[in-house]
């Protein structure tokens, strides 16, 4: 189900200004990705033109290729929508919509599509879903009530059961955690190492502790200035990242030398 | 320790309680002066406001009763103690009810085309022509309205529904910029969870933009009704007046509350001979004040419904 992503010579543009540089990665399928990097590097940029959400912003655009599995998701016949069905994401925020129930959030990709769906299968995909997202036991006596009425860390759990319940086959998370406290952060980092059982996970984070706990690959992004675009500097297996970087500027941001 | 007390303030170190507790005089001064000053202002602006409601209710009530709310006025004639506000009142909910079938989708979608779509030149013009149309003088819509229909009913036309498209050149730019404002106030966040949820842009509109917004959207929409309901000036013309009831807004004449209010008062006093029993020769004063009284009454109604149909559309808070 899970599908590797192949980015080839990406240069993403916002209007006129090159956000990010030349980015040539792999993502493997069934693994966590992060990417870490100090702020205004592109990180988050580069993580939205993978679904497409890049081009939601006026005037944003994209060079180069995103394949996933062969398929170059800015080819002239794919279709936007399609693709972030197939590429959910989790935004920073926790983002439930304030006029659904909790089971209405987790029913959102469904309802708002206008998709028929029984009621039997209605309440079985809720389940599933917030069990998938580690929330069923505690919110399974108010499934009616807001979603708002939930904690943070919850808030986002609902969310990542809204982004499972559409069946995606990536998971994009953006610094899904820089609001929680640490125990929710480890609530979902548990998740994050579930779930890659059955998706390809991509983060952002700026929490390096973070990314050498979830994930099996990190890419390090960097800008030279102000005003530059960001680059991927070096990606390579987490392990091998935090203890024998290639690079000078990885080891010097992830020994904590600057950023 | 009261000997030093006495002594002057500048040889001792203030204490910390004396740090604490002894406020900048001056700015205790300007903040009683500030809260005299806005609480005045709040009081004169209710002197208006009372005071209007207050005469138009002990005006209004002299006449008002099932019968005057349920009357036409036709047949009546001079100072006999009838007639009533039946006719005025249907010509009002139905020209106005007409005005807003036409302003509010004309309205909403510009305020949409504006938030969601608009960018360059087009957005710009718009938002400007809308800014422009928010400060026509009534009597403008009015003669608009009469110019377009005659050019095809030829001249002298008088409906109902020339009078709501008058209306609704009046409530266009408020129910676009109220939606607009309202719209905007839609976090974007939502917005992008549901397109990553696969959701196009159109139902993302409808189910989450529309959905949030609601709410504050039908206030907007109840606010410009507020605004065109109590109009006289274009439906003096294009509505015309009459005194029977008409109830199609396509065909003749059609009386509305405050043309009817303005058309009672200026026929003035009646000249009632000493022996005329029947005769009351204030009654057209009496009648228009009813009239306004109606017309409050029915605005007020429809805040209210509009309020509760918001409350149930309001986003939960969860508390």
């Amino acid at each position: 189900m899970a599908q590797r992503i192949d980015l080839k010579d990406l240069n993403v543009y916002y209007g006129s200004f090159l956000a990010v540089a030349d980015v040539s990665m792999t993502i493997e399928p069934r693994s966590v990705t992060a990417f870490i990097g100090p702020s205004g590097c592109g990180k988050s940029t580069l993580l939205r033109t993978l679904n497409r959400m890049h081009e939601v912003i006026p005037g944003a655009r994209v060079e180069g290729k995103v394949e996933m599995d062969g398929v170059d998701l800015y080819g002239s016949d794919v279709d936007a929508v399609a693709v972030r069905r197939q590429i959910g994401m989790v935004f920073q925020r926790p983002n439930p919509f304030p006029t659904m129930s909790i089971a209405e959030n987790v029913l959102a990709g469904v309802r708002l599509n206008n998709r028929r769906i029984g009621k039997d299968e209605a309440s079985e995909l809720v389940e599933k879903s917030l069990q998938g997202a580690n929330l069923w036991n505690e919110v399974k006596d108010r499934l009616d009530r807001p979603g708002s009425s939930l904690s943070g860390g919850q808030q986002q759990r609902l969310c990542i059961a809204r982004a499972i319940a559409v069946k995606p086959q990536v998971l994009l998370m953006d610094e899904p955690c820089s609001a929680l406290d640490p125990i929710s952060t480890l609530a979902i980092e548990d998740l994050m190492d579930q779930l890659k059982k059955d998706y390809t996970i991509v983060i952002v984070t700026h929490n390096m502790q973070q990314a050498a706990r979830v994930s099996d690959r990190t890419g390090f992004f960097n800008i030279a200035g102000t005003g530059k675009p960001g680059k991927l500097i070096e990606m390579d297996d987490t392990r091998t990242m935090f203890s024998t970087p290639s690079e000078q500027a990885t080891e010097d941001y992830i020994s904590g030398r600057f950023g | 320790m009261t000997t030093t007390s006495t002594q002057p303030r500048t040889a001792r170190r203030p204490t910390t309680r004396d740090l604490l507790t002894r406020a900048d005089p001056r700015r205790r001064w300007t903040d009683r002066i500030m809260h005299v000053v806005i609480t005045s202002a709040f009081l004169v602006a209710l002197v208006p406001l009372v005071s209007v409601i207050w005469t138009v209710v002990s005006n209004g009530v002299v006449r008002m009763s099932p019968y005057f709310l349920s009357v036409s006025m036709r047949g009546v004639y001079g100072g006999i103690d009838a007639g009533g506000i039946y006719h005025a009142i249907l010509g009002t909910l139905l020209i106005t009810g007409l005005a807003t079938l036409i302003s509010v989708p004309v309205g909403l979608m510009t305020a949409i085309y504006l938030v969601e779509y608009g960018r360059g030149p087009l957005a710009r013009a718009v938002t400007f022509f809308v800014d422009v149309m928010t400060g026509i003088p009534s009597i403008v819509a009015g003669l608009f309205a009469y110019s377009l229909f005659a050019l095809f009913l030829g001249p002298g036309v008088r409906l109902g529904a020339v009078g709501s498209v008058a209306l609704s050149v009046l409530m266009i730019p408020v129910v676009v910029r109220s939606s607009e404002e309202m719209l905007r106030l839609v976090p974007n966040e939502l917005r992008e969870a549901s397109y990553a949820l696969g959701v196009p842009k159109w139902l993302t509109i409808i189910k989450v933009v529309l959905r949030t917004s609601v709410a504050g959207i039908i206030t907007g929409v109840m606010l410009s009704v507020a605004r065109v309901i109590g109009e006289t000036a274009p439906l003096l013309i294009v509505a015309g007046v009459i005194d029977s009831i008409n109830t199609n807004l396509f065909e003749g004449r059609m009386m509305t509350l405050p043309v009817y209010v303005f058309r009672q008062y200026s026929q003035g006093l009646v000249p009632c001979s000493p022996e005329a029993v029947e005769c009351v020769a204030t009654i057209n004063y009496d009648r228009a004040w009813g009239a306004a009284l109606a017309l409050i009454v029915i605005v007020m109604l429809l805040n209210l419904v509009a309020r509760l149909i918001a409350r149930y559309f309001a986003p939960k808070t969860g508390h």
